[in-house]
């Protein structure tokens, strides 16, 4: 078993309150099955989409993320599966993936010192 | 409230679930004066239990809760307020509190430990109050309690009510427990008041839900919620309006609750299906038997004395061979009654119930033996511990004289 980090970008920023709930409940259903299969690692957290982005040597600090909104970054979770192709697969149960959204799968590096 | 919150704490935790509950019912005693009771209070406690819960939770930022399944869901934003918003609906709620109960009464705790942990965890009873249900010292309870409480704490995990051997394996427990808890509340002796009418409903209420769980509903749980409508729905009579405690036999029968009584029935019925027999069972059909007699005369004798005799070899003690006495009296007369008393081994341990007293006063009277009657009615006003008591039988006294 190897552990990979899911980064979802977009998010459902339009409905009505019934389907934000629903949508929501989506979520809490997927997450609930990840954890009782085994995979949840560590459930994350969601991100709010308003933050600062401080960058390069002069340590800049700019409001962002200025991204577009289907490319920010709605929070992280880290799961466990067997390569990254189970990792890829159990990806797709995502809600996320239904309202135009990305789940990016990434392995996590082991730093060999 | 408390059930839950030790669901998400953990056990080792209860003080903190205890905690959490507090501070929902103090903000309540901010807020409320200010703005005015809102309309659904026990929802508007709930609530607050349950934003303090998530506090708690975002605070630590560590699941204490013995299950890792939901420990890792309290853990992340995610999930953590719908999870905890799941764990406050109507019917987790009622799991909890049945896990709960069944997690009270834990082998290593002694039976009226059990008990006091229900009164004290489940039906929300400060140690005063359970001090009184159990005519025992405030600092008794104030030290069995905690003692309690830390043999709970002390158990590896949680009671899962979904195993169905451990279930079945604690459930009689669980039954003595509220089958306590009710009696407490109708022949409690208590300072105050011959009946605690809220201890009764709430081991009903502990006994519906026990009655709900398809583990739970077993033939013996039936008999003790039959047992408990039946005489619960004669409390009413017990009593009357100006507080004076009636005896069977002078009871306005119209009083009886018959819609309890139909339920009782009912359940006595169901309670018959299969082929256990226990003392719940057999105090239930007497229950019965005096439920659905128009009146004291027309009452099956007969009957009640062959349960009291079955009753006897399943379950016996000084107590029910007194109320056999009694019943044999009632069908034999007066004479036959004071034989059988008279009769009872172990009766040491009756000497200091004045009702034991006063079935021989009561039998004696009927012989027309007044003076005896009248000494044995004056041992039990000594012996009477509250003053619905102390009335009743000086009111027998005066009927001597």
């Amino acid at each position: 078993m190897s552990e990979f980090t899911y980064i979802f970008r977009g998010r459902k920023t339009s409905g009505s309150p019934e389907e934000m709930q629903q949508h929501f409940e989506k979520w809490l259903a997927w997450f609930k099955d990840l954890n009782a299969k085994g995979h949840m690692k560590d459930p994350g957290h969601p991100l709010e989409a308003t933050g600062k982005v401080v960058s390069g040597k002069r340590k800049v600090v700019n409001d962002g993320p200025y991204a577009e909104a289907k490319d920010v970054i709605g929070g992280y979770i880290v799961v466990e599966a067997n390569d990254l192709a189970h990792a890829a697969e159990l990806s797709k149960g995502c809600p996320i993936l239904e309202v135009g959204g990305s789940v990016e799968v990434r392995p996590i590096q082991q730093l060999k010192m | 409230m408390v059930a839950v919150l030790t669901r998400i704490f953990g056990f080792h935790n209860l003080a903190l679930a205890e905690d959490v509950v507090q501070d929902a019912f103090c903000r309540a005693t901010e807020v409320w004066p200010y703005r005015g009771v809102p309309e659904n209070p026990s929802a508007w406690l709930m609530a607050a239990a349950r934003n303090r819960a998530l506090d708690v939770l975002r605070r630590e930022r560590t699941a204490r809760t013995h299950e890792p399944e939901l420990s890792r869901l309290l853990q992340s934003e995610w999930t953590l307020a719908p999870v905890v918003k799941d764990m406050f609906t109507e019917d987790a709620i009622n799991d909890e509190q049945l896990r709960m109960m069944f997690c009270c009464c834990h082998p290593r705790l002694p039976e009226d430990a059990q008990v006091m942990l229900v009164l004290h965890i489940l039906c929300g009873f400060g140690v005063h109050e359970v001090a009184n249900a159990f005519v025992t010292s405030y600092t008794s309870v104030e030290k069995r309690i905690p003692r309690a409480k830390k043999v709970l704490a002390g158990s590896k995990r949680l009671f899962d009510t979904g195993s169905s051997a451990e279930f079945s394996a604690r459930l009689p427990a669980v039954q003595r427990a509220l089958y306590l808890l009710f009696n407490e509340g109708y022949h409690g002796a208590s300072a105050e008041s011959a009946i605690r009418i809220e201890l009764c409903d709430e081991a009903m209420r502990l006994a519906a839900l026990l009655l709900k769980h398809p583990l739970g509903a077993t033939s013996a749980t039936c008999a003790l919620s039959a047992l408990m409508c039946l005489n619960k729905a004669r409390l009413t009579a017990r009593v009357d309006a100006s507080g004076k405690l009636n005896s069977l036999l002078d009871q306005d029968r119209s009083l009886w609750d018959q819609s309890l009584v139909a339920e009782g029935l009912q359940l006595l019925e169901l309670s018959a299906k299969g082929s256990e027999l226990i003392e719940y069972h057999i105090e239930a059909a007497i229950a019965a038997v005096h439920a659905t007699a128009p009146s004291i005369q027309e009452t099956d004798w007969d009957k009640i004395v062959s349960l009291y005799d079955a009753l006897m070899g399943i379950r016996p003690s000084p107590i029910v061979a007194l109320n056999r006495a009694i019943a044999i009296g009632q069908r034999d007369g007066a004479e036959r009654g004071l034989a059988e008393l008279r009769t009872i081994t172990d009766s040491e341990r009756l000497v200091t119930y004045p009702f034991y007293h006063a079935a021989f006063g009561e039998f004696e009277l009927r012989s027309d033996r007044a003076a005896s009657a009248c000494e044995h009615f004056s041992t039990a006003l000594k012996l009477s511990r509250n003053p619905m008591e102390r009335q009743f039988f000086e009111r027998r006294l005066s009927a001597c004289r």
